[in-house]
């Protein structure tokens, strides 16, 4: 072989190893896809679909088994409506302290510990609530147990915090300063400006924030699992001050003990086949959110 | 004020002025309180931030002994250190970057480098994105169907960094993609110009050029590895493993789910508080030191680029 050819096999191999590379990852989703989608099919070999999709109640070691769906959904909505009502207003103002008030020096260390917030390992977090929140929840409400929907919110709500400041940060600060500068001519003041000029610039970015910290939230596993207390029954009036069991926790407890092959594993991998599409669902949805919010600026 | 004062004594019984200047009053007093509450939400951001890991770190500090983490759990694990733990961990780290980086960086040079703008293209930066934001708990699912159920794997150190492997890999595409497009256009074309092929290009110029960035983004995964517990719950990570693991094949003990066992499980939840709060404590430490080592390398190369 001349020097010329090898230098062009190689340079072929190299091309078509990347692109197998490339091919790889989206080989891994589809396989995800297929895996969960087979044995949700497995599972409704053996359960109706109708009484999957309505039923009430998640009882798998009775007989019948009952797998029903709704008392997972609305314990994942619970905790999930529970964590954004705090931390969308708290995240989006401290975007806005972020990128407006605060001076370049303050704004990296501010950047910085957003960062690392986002960093701590959710069954670090999961422990901080179990050990403080847990006990306070049970004495200032006088419940049987501080294990509920809103000890769970609460710490749902402080690992959505860093990804909703720091999307919206991006967009406050993506808002072109024409627009700040025009309006502080006009004789507007900050916050005039900052509510009735960037914010509204910025609001597609912000409503991405919003939407992923939902996304966080709804995917959430161990913290979650660990201070909710896991009772998979439908909530009532007092939806947040009673124990649920969430979609991801249901998966992540009921797992480990499950034998393979039976109808209660194929159950799992079909209430984690929602999960999965929901999720996207949510990821697609802040996604062209922000194209829209591209499209603007 | 002395502006307004004079303004008003000079202009004061104007009405329509006297009306202007309440409003201008009524709007500061807007922007005053509107700015009370940005710096409340702010302090209530960081003093939570504060307050977790203060607690941490001043419960867990007298935990954290040369002994605790050299020595192996005793009594039922209400007693002695952690680590099998540790090892269990870093055991973890490295067998999932050994999967994820390769498979991550090359997925990254196709994109940036080789893939024109398509289908293909397309569809490939969709995959990366929809996995980014997939639940950790999916993976370990899907870890669970392929590699055991499918491929047969035991429950073992293998299958959960295989699964870890999986889950960071976005991550590792997404920081590598950024660190090839921060690279000039100008280094391509000259390298071609001297006439080097495509790779030539690539592993000469390109990547030393995105080395910093690759780097960073190997550290944070490393982070993410460190702390997540959902993807090895069922895949391969043990209750108590009473010996270090020996071979890729046997199952392990993880700071991760050790935390979670301790504080859930163990047969003395109060009793072993001390010891959940070191566990708790050295899984921070890992976590913040690699974000804190992945600020510093891309600071430095910030100022390297900067100076260029």
């Amino acid at each position: 072989m001349t020097k010329h050819s090898l230098r062009d096999f190689r340079e072929n191999f190299m091309k078509s190893l990347f692109l197998i590379g490339g091919i790889g990852t989206l080989l891994i989703l589809l396989l995800i896809f297929a895996f969960l989608f087979a044995e949700s099919f497995n599972f409704f070999k053996t359960y109706d679909f109708w009484d999957f999709l309505t039923g009430t109640e998640w009882k798998p070691g009775a007989s019948p088994e009952m797998f029903g769906l709704l008392p997972l959904l609305a314990g994942t909505a619970a905790v999930t409506v529970g964590a954004i009502i705090p931390a969308v207003p708290v995240g989006i103002l401290s975007a806005v302290y972020i990128s407006e008030l605060a001076g370049p020096k303050t704004a990296d260390i501010l950047k910085f510990a957003v960062e690392l917030s986002a960093g701590i390992p959710s069954v670090v977090l999961g422990f901080f609530g179990m050990i403080h929140l847990v006990p306070r929840i049970q004495s200032v409400f006088d419940l049987t147990t501080g294990q509920t929907a809103l000890t769970g919110s609460i710490i749902l709500a402080i690992m959505a915090l860093p990804t909703i400041i720091s999307v919206s940060e991006d967009a406050i600060s993506s808002v072109p300063a024409a627009l700040k500068q025009g309006s502080f001519a006009l004789g507007s003041n900050h916050w005039q400006t900052i509510y009735k000029v960037i914010l509204p610039a910025a609001v597609s970015g912000i409503s991405a924030a919003v939407i992923l910290g939902i996304g966080r939230a709804v995917g959430e596993t161990m913290a979650v699992m660990m201070v909710t207390g896991n009772m998979a029954i439908i909530p009532g009036s007092d939806i947040f001050l009673s124990s649920v069991r969430t979609v991801t926790a249901t998966i992540a407890l009921e797992m480990g003990e499950v034998a393979k092959g039976t109808e209660h594993y194929y159950a799992l991998f079909t209430i984690g086949a929602v999960l999965f599409v929901i999720t996207i669902g949510i990821n697609k949805i802040a996604e062209a959110v922000k194209r829209k919010h591209k499209q603007v600026t | 004020m002395s502006y307004e004062n004079r303004y008003s004594d000079e202009l004061g019984q104007d009405p329509v002025l006297k009306k202007k200047t309440a409003r201008r009053k009524k709007q500061e007093l807007y922007q005053k309180t509107a700015f009370l509450l940005i710096k409340l939400s702010a302090a209530a951001a960081i003093l939570t931030l504060i307050i977790i890991i203060g607690d941490i770190v001043l419960k867990g500090y007298p935990a954290v002994t040369i002994e605790f983490l050299t020595r192996m759990p005793v009594n039922q694990m209400t007693e002695g250190g952690i680590l099998p733990c540790v090892i269990g961990t870093v055991e973890l780290i490295l067998l999932s970057l050994l999967t994820a980086v390769p498979l991550g960086v090359i997925a990254a040079v196709y994109m940036t480098e080789y893939a024109a703008d398509g289908k293909i293209k397309c569809a490939v930066e969709e995959a990366v994105n929809t996995l980014a934001g997939t639940p950790s708990v999916i993976f370990g699912l899907f870890g669970m169907a392929l590699f055991i159920k499918y491929i047969g794997l035991p429950q073992s150190l293998l299958t959960a960094s295989l699964t870890m492997g999986l889950l960071i890999m976005p991550v590792i595409i997404r920081t590598t993609q950024e660190a090839l497009l921060a690279v000039p256009k100008e280094y391509r074309e000259a390298s071609r110009a001297l006439g080097a092929t495509k790779w030539e290009t690539i592993r000469c110029v390109i990547l030393p050029a995105a080395y910093s960035g690759l780097i960073t983004g190997i550290i944070i995964s490393v982070g993410r590895a460190a702390g997540e517990t959902a993807p090895i719950l069922f895949t391969g990570a043990v209750y108590y493993y009473p010996k270090l693991p020996d071979s890729v094949f046997s199952p392990f003990m993880a700071l991760s789910y050790h935390l979670y066992v301790l504080a859930t499980e163990s047969m003395n939840i109060e009793l072993t508080r001390s010891l959940q709060y070191g566990t708790a404590l050295v899984l921070l430490a890992i976590v913040f030191s690699m974000n804190l080592i992945a600020a510093g390398v891309r600071r430095h190369y910030k100022k390297k680029l900067s100076s260029n």
